[in-house]
């Protein structure tokens, strides 16, 4: 049967048995929203802006492990749409963004809402289509969602242009597709995990460093496993926070520039550092010169160009983290002797006891680690946590109860502000029955605030807890600390809305809380609104994140509590 | 430490952008780059000589792998390397010298390729470290010359 470009365009996601679309239409992909309008297979969440849908696609897509689907038009839509591509790609989340394009006739002509769409998402997907042809149509969106979700992860974008949403052509989906270019490699070398299994049994003072590779390749499991009987000390990276249990006895916390003392002394102490899909960021390693010193690596990737980018790999392994565990895994338990790390656990259980995550309660004052932790105590275990960026994200991470992968939900490589909410909504979407909480800042909350309209029309009861500190506070915190406190800025007490007033004009529930009482009864409150609600908390505004790597400092180097130096 | 690769790829849509982008993108140099089709195929051949220490080319080729329509790069300590340079001389500079400059030519698998009433063309083929001291030579001895270089391309052997 002959078909149009924009009914392959549905027919295709039909097969691919998508569930829900988040777009925003505009001239160049108006016949795709037409062919849309036509069917009831899957759902279409009109955004209030594009960054917002495809943020939107992407936390849809940490939720559920699926692929994220959005569309937008061309030009301004496409632009409005390259944060949230960017955010996705740094942080190896699956998508597939569909912009429209101006007719390939007017392609060059600088025509109205024309821009090289693929040259500027080129640096930020892990690929992206011009399709020329309505014969290749099918076939690209058939490759689009196998690239995106094989291998390394990542967003793809396909740029349709107007006249080939027009042409038609029969409409045949590949059953199975195989690209003579594209092989990812998922099975470990045997030799090479041999090798790193001797290593770990001759180690001293080996650490597990998991990173986010673990989560995307569903490797928790086993690595709970491995973790428990081998009792091999383990940190989490930001976006590994909930592959092990907060209460795991082996996790020593979160490693890098706000993680705790004993997981960075574990990294700069250990003679081996065993990598499971974790990168080396220079958020992690602190001055990169200095890390690790006296520790060899084994590295597990499915991505080849991770593996001694950034530090020397003695044991490379290029694979999927959960399919090399499984291998390692008979091999590891076989003959280990757990006894054998038990001086190097019991030091670094010590620095967990001299310097723990602490913080000074008040009771006159709301302490922001406060908030984190009352609701990590309030809200169901699993609840799904999305964060923005800026201190109240670190905290989330430090002092949240993570109890499962894929629970946390926050932009790590970017760092993108405005991330939270969208995402959140976007989970909420995927994850009806979880309870979906967004830690934002006074500053993140604003820059997709819009999409509470969003949350209202399709609802999804989010609930953003607003940790205000009046401050753009990780930069403020900056300030105080490296600039002598000039605070250039960063200071926000007089450009404050009226978050409840602004919630209520959008559908959602508003909550100002200044008292600890407050909290605790706004939140129940929120849990049970069933609407989008905005708890705007009242914080300590000279609280810092600590502890502190300095930036381009050695881990060793922390700044710890005051009162512990 | 100059070396060269060579990357097959798909012949497709925006392919030589992508390498050239990843190399700007990244920091890394390109020194000179060829690229034609291969006959009775479907992919091209890119020859880039570029320069760096040993980790930086380890990088390259993995970030070159990680580009989807990349299908093969080849680093070798083995290629035969190739290299055309063409010079132009005003006819008044060489006149006494055109049996000189055919007989140097030669040296390095060239001749004069064309001659008219303002300029001679020497055109070479050789090794590039060869047509470095061909176009030396040259320049040392002659002057206002006009000089254009392919850009390598190897094969294995
Ligand atoms: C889009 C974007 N712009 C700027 C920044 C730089 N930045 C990082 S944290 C931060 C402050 C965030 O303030 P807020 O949301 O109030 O969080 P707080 O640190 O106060 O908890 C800024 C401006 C960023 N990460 N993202
Ligand atoms: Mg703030």
């Amino acid at each position: 049967m002959k078909m149009t470009g924009a009914r392959i365009v549905i027919e295709s996601l039909i097969k691919e048995n998508v569930e829900v679309v988040f777009g925003y239409p505009g001239g160049a992909i108006m016949n795709v929203y037409d062919e849309l309008y036509k069917q009831d297979k899957f759902k279409h969440i009109l955004a209030k802006h594009e960054q917002g849908a495809v943020h939107m696609a992407d936390g849809y897509a940490r939720a559920t492990g699926k692929v994220g689907v959005a569309f937008v038009t061309s030009g301004p839509g496409l632009t409005n749409a390259v944060t949230g591509i960017a955010t996705a790609y740094t942080d190896s989340i699956p998508l597939v963004v569909i912009s429209g394009q101006v007719p390939t006739t007017a392609i060059g002509t600088d025509a109205f809402q024309e821009v090289d769409a693929v040259g500027v998402t080129r640096p930020i997907t892990k690929h992206n289509f011009l399709v020329k042809d309505v014969k290749d149509l099918a076939f690209i969106i058939k490759e689009a969602f196998y690239l995106a979700k094989s291998g390394r992860p990542g967003p793809v974008h396909i740029d349709i242009p107007k006249d080939v949403t027009v042409a038609s052509t029969k409409f045949e989906y590949p059953e199975k597709i195989e690209l003579k270019t594209y092989k990812p490699t998922y099975k470990g070398n045997k030799r090479a995990i041999k090798r790193a299994v001797e290593a770990i049994k001759k180690a001293k003072r080996p650490v597990f460093y998991i990173g986010g590779g673990s989560v995307l390749s569903g490797a928790s499991d086993i690595i709970r496993e491995i973790v428990k009987f081998t009792k091999i000390p383990s940190v989490e990276t930001l976006m590994a926070r909930g592959v092990l249990r907060y209460d795991c006895p082996y996790l020593l916390g979160m490693v890098g520039m706000h993680g705790t003392f004993a997981a960075n002394m574990a990294m700069n102490d250990a003679d081996l550092i065993i990598s499971l899909g974790a990168r080396f960021d220079d958020r992690v390693t602190g001055k990169i010169d200095e890390f690790a010193k006296n520790a060899d690596i084994v590295h597990i990737d499915i991505d080849p160009s991770q593996i001694g980018k950034v530090v020397e790999t003695k044991y490379p392994i290029v694979g999927d983290v959960k399919l090399v565990l499984e291998e390692m895994m008979p091999l590891l338990f076989d003959g280990i002797d757990t006894e054998r790390y038990k001086e190097w656990r019991d030091i670094l259980n010590r620095y967990q006891e001299l310097y723990p995550l602490k913080y000074k309660d008040s009771n006159e004052v709301i302490k922001p680690q406060w908030v984190i932790q009352k609701t990590g105590e309030i809200a169901p275990e699993d609840a799904i946590i999305s964060t923005d960026v800026g201190q109240h994200q670190m905290w989330a991470a430090q002092f949240y109860p993570f109890t499962y992968p894929r629970q946390l939900i926050t932009s790590g490589g970017l760092g993108t502000m405005g991330f939270g909410f969208p995402a959140a909504l976007g989970a909420k979407e995927g994850m009806k029955d979880r309870v979906v909480i967004n830690f934002t800042g006074d500053g993140s909350i604003m820059m997709n605030i819009q999409e509470t309209l969003v949350g209202y029309k399709y609802n999804l009861p989010v609930i953003n807890i607003i940790l205000n500190n009046n401050y753009l506070g990780m930069v403020r915190q900056w300030q105080t600390m490296f600039y002598e406190d000039r605070l250039s800025e960063t200071d926000l007490s007089d450009v404050q809305p009226d978050f409840v007033k602004l919630a209520e004009s959008m559908g959602a529930v508003g909550y100002r809380v200044s008292k600890k009482e407050e909290f605790e009864e706004a939140l129940k409150d929120a849990l049970e609104a069933k609407r989008v609600a905005f708890i705007d908390v009242q914080v300590d505004r000279r609280e810092d994140v600590l502890p502190m790597v300095p930036p381009n400092s050695p881990l060793k180097n922390m700044l710890v509590f005051k009162e512990d130096k | 430490m100059k070396r060269v690769i060579s990357v097959i790829v798909e012949n497709e849509h925006g392919v030589l952008a992508r390498v050239v982008n990843m190399f700007a993108a990244r920091g890394y140099n390109i020194t000179s780059l060829t690229v034609a089709p291969i006959p009775n195929s479907e992919f091209s051949r890119m020859t880039i000589m570029s320069e760096g220490d040993p980790k930086i080319f380890e990088q390259i080729v993995k970030q070159l792998y990680k580009l989807i329509p990349v299908y093969k790069v080849i680093e070798s300590d083995d290629f035969i390397q190739k290299e055309m340079a063409m010079i132009k001389f005003p006819l008044k500079e060489v006149k006494n010298n055109l049996a000189d400059i055919d007989a140097i030519a030669r040296c390095y698998n060239g001749k004069i390729s064309n001659v008219n009433d303002k300029h001679v063309v020497v055109s070479v083929v050789d090794r590039p470290d060869r047509i470095d001291n061909f176009l030396k030579a040259m320049m040392a001895k002659y002057k206002n010359l006009e000089i254009v270089r392919s850009g390598v391309s190897v094969i294995e052997r």
